[in-house]
């Protein structure tokens, strides 16, 4: 086998721990489990992550680049703002769906646990490139004229929120349908709410 | 040298700002004003005979506009043409300023706002604009005894707006951690957030040559209203033109992600210093 780069390892690692954490809780799950699950040593791991926190936070500003490379996809097609919102929800709801670890990792350890990221990842700092695209989609809403003009927060929590909640549900296996059939219904409550 | 100071459609703070310059006495050893409408000078019928070196241009050019029983855009370019060279004083003369708001047909010497005028093949070789409202007198100092200064797109001296308003602000630590200025007048605090301050867009040296050798808009508590660029005067001085929240205008050369990112991790940090008052008064 072809002997993997320092980051491809890394990567390798981070998506094993996603899985685990999701799978079993962040808690309960150690350093050697991950290692055992990947055959690697304990010590060898500890070359690429200094300790769990460390992990931990790199995890979620892994996390929060994917979405964000995403986003900011979307926000530079040359679509509405009404367009977008639907096309954000998409890729959403697509992603909880296929890798829900990712999602899950955000709403359940990274907003749950913050005591495990109270240093180094204090804010904005880890979910920087997450929350700025959403800051420009907003922005750019704004300036077109489709969105109305309000706190940034005020909207944020409106359409993060709703998308964090059914996500929620579909992970408590609350829907009675499959997520993706919301999309259309989800997409238009949020344009009608955030419009002009 | 011999200086023409002609005045077009102005409020005449550019004469009063230039008699601010604490060196004027040493500047009138060896420039003489043919014309100045403060300083001793020959009268003006007299004057526009007379020969000079220097045509200075304030207030905006209205064509059909009469000064003296002269029409005013005929004694403008008579003048220029005579002159060898011509300096744009305040954003009237540079850009019509806030006159042309009212009446369209005003033009600056060589822009309408951040359009070419009428007159700028005839005099862009010869001109240098010092916009500012009112421009600063070391400004007009500098334009008047430098002889070939290298220019900006707007003609400007780069030597004096090739800084942004906001190089030199006693509040830039406010604006790296992202602390604004609850209200206006105060010493502490960031103006760009909330009391729209214009300063990190707009050309000038406001906060490297300071007004009356002491202050600038912005030390004392006061937005910079952006006054050297073409767009002044904009409405809401006092208020930031935001869009869910975030600056309608960035720093000048700064994409919005970069903005944004960097305002998020400052944001996500209290510095404890920076949130007190400067001078404890308790």
């Amino acid at each position: 086998m072809a002997r993997r780069s320092k980051e491809e390892r890394k990567r390798q690692i981070m998506d094993e721990a996603l899985k685990l954490f999701s799978k079993e809780g962040f808690f309960e799950v150690t350093i050697a489990d991950i290692a055992k699950a990947l055959g690697m040593s304990v010590g060898n791991l500890y070359n690429y992550f200094s300790s769990k926190e460390a992990l931990a936070k790199e995890l979620i500003l892994y996390i929060s680049k994917l979405l964000g490379n995403e986003i900011r996809k979307i926000n530079l097609e040359p679509i509405t703002t009404k367009e977008k919102i639907k096309k954000i929800v998409q890729f959403y709801f697509y992603t909880a769906k296929e890798r829900p670890e990712l999602i899950e990792y955000f709403l359940r350890i990274y907003l749950s646990h913050r005591e495990v990221f109270k240093n180094g990842c204090e804010g904005m700092i880890c979910v920087g490139p997450f929350v700025t695209e959403i800051m420009i989609f907003f922005e750019e809403g704004v300036r077109s004229g489709e969105l109305r003009d309000q706190d940034f927060f005020s909207a944020f929590g409106l359409f993060m929120g709703y998308l964090g909640g059914m996500v929620f549900l579909m992970g408590e296996g609350m829907l009675p349908n499959d997520i993706e059939y919301y999309i259309d219904d989800i997409s238009q409550n949020i344009y009608l709410a955030l419009k002009q | 040298m011999r200086v023409f100071w002609l005045q077009g459609v102005t409020c005449n703070g550019n004469s009063h700002s230039f008699i601010n310059l604490s060196s004027l006495p040493t500047l009138l050893q060896s420039c003489t004003f043919v014309y100045h409408p403060l300083l001793d000078s020959l009268p003006f019928y007299e004057a526009i005979e007379a020969d000079f070196d220097i045509l200075v241009v304030e207030g905006g050019i209205k064509k059909g506009w009469h000064r003296g029983g002269l029409e005013f855009e005929k004694l403008f370019l008579d003048l220029a043409n005579k002159a060898k060279r011509v300096i744009a004083v305040g954003s009237c003369a540079v850009y019509g300023g806030i006159f042309r708001e009212y009446d369209e047909s005003i033009s600056g010497v060589l822009f309408e706002k951040d359009q070419k005028s009428r007159y700028f093949d005839e005099l862009q070789s010869k001109t240098i604009n010092i916009p500012g409202c009112p421009a600063h007198p070391e400004w007009i100092h500098y334009a008047l005894v430098c002889y070939k200064p290298l220019l900006d797109e707007f003609y400007r001296p780069k030597e004096i707006y090739a800084y942004t308003v906001h190089a030199g602000c006693v509040r830039n630590e406010y604006f790296e951690w992202k602390v604004d200025a609850k209200s206006f007048g105060l010493k502490e605090g960031c103006l760009f957030y909330e009391q729209g301050c214009q300063a990190p867009y707009t050309h000038g040296s406001c906060n490297k040559i300071l007004w009356n050798e002491t202050a600038s808009k912005t030390r004392v508590g006061t937005p910079c209203f952006g006054c050297t660029e073409p767009d002044f005067i904009q409405r809401d001085l006092f208020c930031t033109k935001t869009f869910m929240s975030i600056p309608a205008k960035m720093p000048l050369g700064v994409p919005k992600r970069a903005y944004l990112t960097l305002t998020g991790v400052a944001k996500s940090f209290r510095i404890e210093r920076l949130s007190k008052r400067l001078i404890d008064e308790d």
